[in-house]
């Protein structure tokens, strides 16, 4: 019988440990058909965040770090010094990478550090059962705003891809979601971009994913999906927010 | 050559490529010398956002296998503390410099020896020890840069240069080794790239089984435990007819020395211990001197934190007695020859 | 044998520069040498100083409270340390600067126009130099053949034009 549906080879066969629903999966599956398909295993090192994501180094075949909260792009930054021919990626949440590791990821980002960052924003924290993000919506109710996201006194939402989309080092920023299968072939493309994009040392690429997180927000997985695309998408529209490729070509 | 331009020199010639720092008084000599070393030799130094952004690109260079650095001064150890234990944690090799000052806060930027204990004792959470060397000299600063280095690539841990101001402003002759090699450490575990020719590594901290992670601290002390067995320096001075021993490390062992000369030269027998690892310490050394002397005299540039471990050594045998500046304020020698005379008042 | 020499000065006077010398002169003849800077916040303008050891044995202490020579440029720094110098001892003043004439018992003080020396020499920012010099003729902590070496190690290499300068500060400041 012919195969006609397969697993990467670059996760492992370790058994996923994220909640029924969680989009976690997908992104998994979608960085690592990105190395398999540009036959890069073998040269990449993965960073692995602090937040759902931490045991992400069991999932993917290629070799792997586990940082400290936030730090991820401060550690794919010594591999990559280290490594002039690796590949280094970091996949990391929205509390490790807009809040406690905000610094490390602008500082990475304006260096045009050659790393590939995988940014999954869930407006949640996860692991830790479901408190408040930077990326939290305004209204949003987490259990560390149970009357809803007051930005009178907790402030509003970061947009990372805005923000990042500013500096000079930056060759990609684009956000994506993985809510529908055109959405999830484009999310793809971006990942996939977003590792060509180092292999020509073009220098930083970020691929912000939205994502859900049924299990804290209250919600079946279909549901979280409906409330991903009402809530989520208008307050952080998906599109390229830095493309240096599509900047020289305006030229 | 300055204290800290000799050690960044060392940490080069000890096969050191990739330092990566954050200014601060009095250490920010050794990231001047590396920016401008680093790029003529194909070697990355790398000035970061922060202290804990530096540390944290040790961690990941150090995860690839090669010779990493970072150097700073106490307030900038403290942020370091967090990358710190994760390398321990993650078994890394690397070399941390503290140049060390006046504290807590801000403190000030003269020398002091106030970070013993954050050295030995608490240089971040959980269970795990660093290496820690305090030089004395510019020329130790160097000989001891490459043991560092070697010593963390065997027992895969990090190690610690616990220098201070004085050490790290001062200029004094140095040379450097002609045929050093480094230890063959082996560094299979590096992830940099399975080459799809191996298993996949992981460099991790992380276990959420206790008894796995118990496991796995008890192993790295039976390595320290190693490592106390074999890797104690330590320099005694006339300690076999001493009837009082006087305690320093660092810089303040130099002016300890001066005090103790000027006390022999009066006729008062003492004698002079002074570890060149504060951790491991040299607990069996002063445990022997202190079976054949009257008492201890602890001398440091803090208020009083290596005093510890020279009682637990001496184990209540005899007095051990405590001398300190602090502050960034140095102990003159005067001072510290009449606490000497204070110490041996009772046998005149 | 130890000589303790202690310079001091406002910053940009050249006492870390004069000290380096100094150093680098022991080196040359062989001694043992220590130079341990004061160092502070204030780049330029406020006090410096340095301590210099000179031994033929492995030095001890490297901090100077009470040198065997005392080269100094300015009021505060004279007045902090006037009356540190070992019974014994000299005392190099730059007296174009520091307007005090004090004699102290056991001590040889050497008030030297230094500064108006160097402006009337075409030697200007050499008033270090030209009081070294003093103090080498005054203690001998090196031999004149190890200073001009010492000068010479110390001026960096795209200053070199500067040696030559030095070497008539060092010689004006020995003939006074």
């Amino acid at each position: 019988m012919a195969i006609v549906f397969e697993k990467p080879k670059a996760l492992t066969d370790a058994v996923l440990h994220y909640c029924p629903g969680c989009t976690h999966g997908i992104i998994h599956r979608l960085v690592a058909e990105a190395i398999d398909e540009l036959g890069i295993e073998g040269r990449t090192i993965g960073v692995a965040p602090v937040g759902c994501a931490v045991m992400a180094y069991n999932y993917f075949a290629c070799d792997m770090v586990e940082a400290a909260h936030g730090r991820a792009p401060a550690v794919a930054t010594g591999l990559r010094r280290a490594l002039p021919d690796s590949v280094v990626f970091t996949y990391q949440g929205d509390g490790d990478l807009a809040a406690i590791g905000t610094a490390e990821t602008v500082h990475a980002a304006t260096r045009g550090e050659n790393i590939t960052v995988i940014f999954v924003n869930n407006c949640i924290y996860g692991m830790t059962g479901g408190q408040m993000a930077p990326t939290t919506l305004p209204g949003q109710i987490t259990q560390t705003t149970p009357y809803g996201r007051d930005t009178a006194t907790a402030g509003f939402p970061i947009r990372m891809c805005e923000m990042l989309s500013t500096l000079d080092g930056v060759a990609l920023a684009q956000r994506v979601t993985v809510d529908s299968v055109p959405h999830v072939k484009e999310a793809k493309k971006a990942i996939q971009k977003a590792f060509q994009n180092q292999l020509d040392h073009k220098g930083f690429s970020i691929v912000e994913v939205l994502s859900t997180c049924p299990t804290n927000w209250g919600l079946t997985p279909i549901e979280a999906m409906q409330w991903l695309r009402d809530n989520m998408i208008p307050y952080y529209p998906l599109g390229v927010y830095k493309d240096k490729d599509a900047q020289k070509e305006e030229k | 050559m300055k204290g800290n331009e000799a050690l960044a020199e060392a940490a080069i010639r000890a096969g050191c490529r990739h330092f990566f720092g954050y200014p601060i008084t009095p250490q920010t000599e050794v990231s001047a010398y590396m920016a401008k070393r680093m790029p003529k030799i194909g070697g990355t130094y790398l000035q970061a956002e922060s202290e804990i952004a530096a540390i944290n690109m040790v961690l990941g260079a150090a995860s690839a296998g090669v010779r990493a650095m970072t150097s700073s001064s106490s307030p900038g150890i403290s942020l370091k503390s967090e990358g710190i234990s994760y390398i321990a944690g993650s078994d890394l090799p690397c070399l941390i410099i503290n140049v060390m000052r006046g504290g807590p806060g801000l403190g000030g930027i003269q020398p002091s020896q106030a970070d013993y204990w954050q050295a030995t004792r608490a240089s971040g959470h959980g269970d795990f020890q660093n290496i820690v060397f305090a030089p004395s000299t510019v020329q130790e600063m160097v000989d001891l840069t490459f043991q560092a280095f070697d010593l963390a690539d065997k027992y895969r841990m990090p190690a610690m240069m616990l220098a201070d101001g004085m050490l790290g402003q001062m200029m004094e002759p140095v040379s450097f080794p002609e045929d050093y090699t480094p230890i063959q450490a082996d560094k299979s575990w590096a992830t940099n790239g399975h080459q799809n020719k191996r298993p996949h590594n992981i460099v991790n901290s992380l276990y959420l089984q206790a008894d796995e992670l118990e496991q796995l601290v008890v192993d790295r002390f039976a390595r320290y435990e190693q490592v106390k067995q074999n890797e104690v320096l330590v320099e005694c001075e006339n300690t076999e007819d001493a009837d009082y021993i006087v305690v320093a490390y660092g810089a303040t062992a130099r002016i300890a020395k001066a005090a103790v000369k000027a006390a022999r030269e009066k006729g008062l027998k003492i004698g002079c211990i002074r570890p060149i690892t504060v951790w491991p310490f040299p607990t069996e050394e002063i445990a022997a001197a202190a079976e054949g002397c009257k008492g201890f005299l602890c001398v440091e540039m803090s208020m009083g934190q290596m005093v510890d471990d020279v009682r637990l050594a001496v184990n209540g045998k005899v007095p051990v007695s405590f001398f300190g500046r602090t502050g960034g304020v140095i102990p003159t020698p005067a001072e510290v020859l009449g606490e000497i005379e204070k110490m041996a008042g009772g046998d005149r | 044998m130890t000589q303790n020499i202690l310079l001091a000065g406002f910053g940009g006077q050249g006492i870390l520069f004069a000290g380096k010398v100094a150093a680098y002169s022991g080196l040359m003849d062989g001694k043992e040498v220590s130079w341990l800077p004061s160092y502070g916040p204030e780049m330029r303008g406020g006090t410096a100083n340095c301590s210099v050891c000179i031994s033929d044995d492995p030095i001890c202490s490297p901090l100077i409270l009470n040198p065997d020579a005392l080269l100094v440029m300015n009021k505060p720094s004279y007045d902090k340390f006037i009356h540190k110098v070992q019974p014994g001892g000299v005392a190099v003043v730059d007296a174009t600067l520091i307007g005090d004439r004090e004699e102290i018992e056991g001590v040889k003080t050497c008030y030297v126009e230094a500064t108006r020396l160097a402006e009337e020499n075409d030697l200007q920012g050499l008033a270090n130099i030209i009081l070294l010099g003093k103090v080498l003729k005054e203690c001998g902590f090196a031999s004149l053949e190890a200073v001009k070496k010492g000068i010479e190690k110390s001026v960096p290499a795209r200053k070199q034009h500067l040696v030559e300068p030095n070497f008539r500060a060092i010689e004006l400041g020995m003939s006074l």
